[in-house]
């Protein structure tokens, strides 16, 4: 790796500033788990590493009923996973956390590396996506929302501009009553990247002809991770048999997966099938089941 | 660019000056000749640099060693008390879970975690806590049976 320096703003001002002064020779710096390889890879060789994680802040969980939940860009994915109030209001995503790397890179890695790294198949984003996450992004002295399907631009590329940092992300409450997988498949179960990551949620949705409600979204497959409404559509009319057929072929169609070292695209396209029906079956049961409690 | 850096290694406290580029990894086989954390791969994905830090297991390859400034750190040498090897070493002797030894140290020091913060884990549990750990020799079986084995016994 070649020599650089490392500074530790103190505060989100200073390392905003410094990283305008400093445009592209200074990389943001949180778990290091994406920036530490980029850089042994020679494909990043920044001057400076600015490292935010312990700026004030960037690393609390909050919720409350109205804003929902908030979770500062530096928190680990560990602290994530485990944390009470994501596990029991919003268990998507620490199903999802849990899925990156080892226990080792989750103690480190953070929520918003995932999302600033961009990596198509970062296994946070579908989880996020289909929760309705908000990014709030620091820079030019204020602070702004944006959707997350809006920050995410390409493989690898963000909205963010010189000076900008994402702080935190905030997750509204998923409708009552509802059921999720965060289904991953890698070319081993133990610690890998996504080939294909879909995540499912399901809800009681009385407007809907089939009285539910899904949201779908597929990672991996896409120059970032997308949605598939099409098979949530589908789902709105009818879940029997049938329909879910129907939705997770809508959701291969969505998919516009690539061939790269890890798989091809065909297997990628057959997988997200195969994983889409799978998710929706599971979720559906969980479903019957909560009713059935009731 | 050098920084001056004070952590805690293995219970003693270390005055160290690092470059900004260097790994903890490296300034703890390099500056400190604790060599018992090994370089597999150097981009945390086979778990043999896996030291505690704050008494979590992370890839010693993937932390700067300025950032250990203020912070603890155990490695496989600082698990053994006063001479006495950690129930977790016996058992890894005993069970012969070490072939080559290379993934052994970052293998303990994961177990040791998991036990912290879970003293019963199941089969499933144990598996998932070292998957960032990799053996290229043994298969796992007797490392996980190892690790069965100190739990069995209430350590």
């Amino acid at each position: 790796m070649k020599k650089f320096d490392y500074v530790k703003p103190k505060t989100l001002a200073e390392a905003s500033a410094f990283m305008v002064e400093h445009d592209g020779e200074a990389r943001l710096y949180a778990g290091g788990t994406d920036v530490l390889i980029l850089m042994r890879g020679g494909f990043i060789t920044p001057q400076y590493i600015v490292d935010i994680k312990e700026i004030p802040g960037l690393r609390d969980i909050s919720f409350d009923e109205t804003a929902g939940l908030n979770i500062g860009a530096a928190t680990a994915l560990n602290a994530v996973a485990s944390s009470p109030i994501i596990r029991e209001k919003f268990g998507l995503l620490a199903e999802a956390a849990e899925t990156v790397g080892s226990y080792q890179v989750r103690n480190r890695a953070t929520i918003g590396g995932n999302i600033c790294n961009a990596s198509p198949s970062a296994d946070t984003v579908p989880a996020l996506l289909v929760l309705g996450a908000m990014t709030w992004v620091f820079g030019g002295g204020g602070e702004k929302a944006i959707p997350l399907d809006a920050f995410l631009t390409g493989p690898g590329e963000t909205v963010l501009g010189p000076g900008d940092i994402l702080t935190s992300i905030q997750v509204p409450l998923p409708p009552a009553g509802n059921a999720y997988r965060y289904l991953k498949l890698g070319r081993v179960r133990a610690a890998d990247l996504a080939l294909v990551g879909v995540a499912v949620l399901g809800f009681p949705q009385v407007r809907n002809p089939s009285g539910y409600g899904f949201r779908i979204a597929l990672g991996a497959v896409a120059p970032t991770p997308i949605r598939a409404p099409e098979a949530e559509a589908v789902l709105a009319e009818s879940v029997d048999d049938e329909a879910v057929e129907r939705a997770a072929l809508a959701a291969m169609r969505t998919a516009k997966p690539i061939s790269d070292v890890r798989a091809s695209a065909d297997y990628r396209s057959a997988m997200v099938r195969v994983l889409t029906r799978r998710g929706i079956k599971e979720v559906l049961q969980d479903l019957y089941q909560m009713s059935n409690a009731q | 660019m050098r920084d001056q850096i004070t952590l805690t290694v293995n219970g003693e406290t270390e005055l160290l000056e690092v470059e900004s580029h260097r790994t903890l990894l490296q300034v703890l086989r390099e500056d400190l000749d604790l060599t018992g954390t090994k370089d597999g791969c150097n981009s945390g994905e086979c778990g043999a640099c896996t030291v505690l830090f704050d008494g979590e297991p992370v890839n010693a390859c993937l932390v700067l060693a300025v950032e250990a400034d203020g912070h603890e750190v155990v490695t496989i040498e600082g698990l053994a008390q006063g001479g006495a090897l950690d129930p977790l070493q016996r058992a890894f002797i005993n069970r012969n879970a070490v072939q080559c030894g290379f993934c052994t140290p970052g293998m303990i020091i994961s177990a040791r975690a998991l036990l912290g913060r879970n003293p019963r884990p199941s089969e499933m549990e144990i598996r998932q806590a070292i998957a960032g750990n990799l053996c290229r020799c043994t298969g796992y079986t007797r490392i996980v049976e190892a690790v069965e084995s100190v739990v069995a016994q209430g350590h």
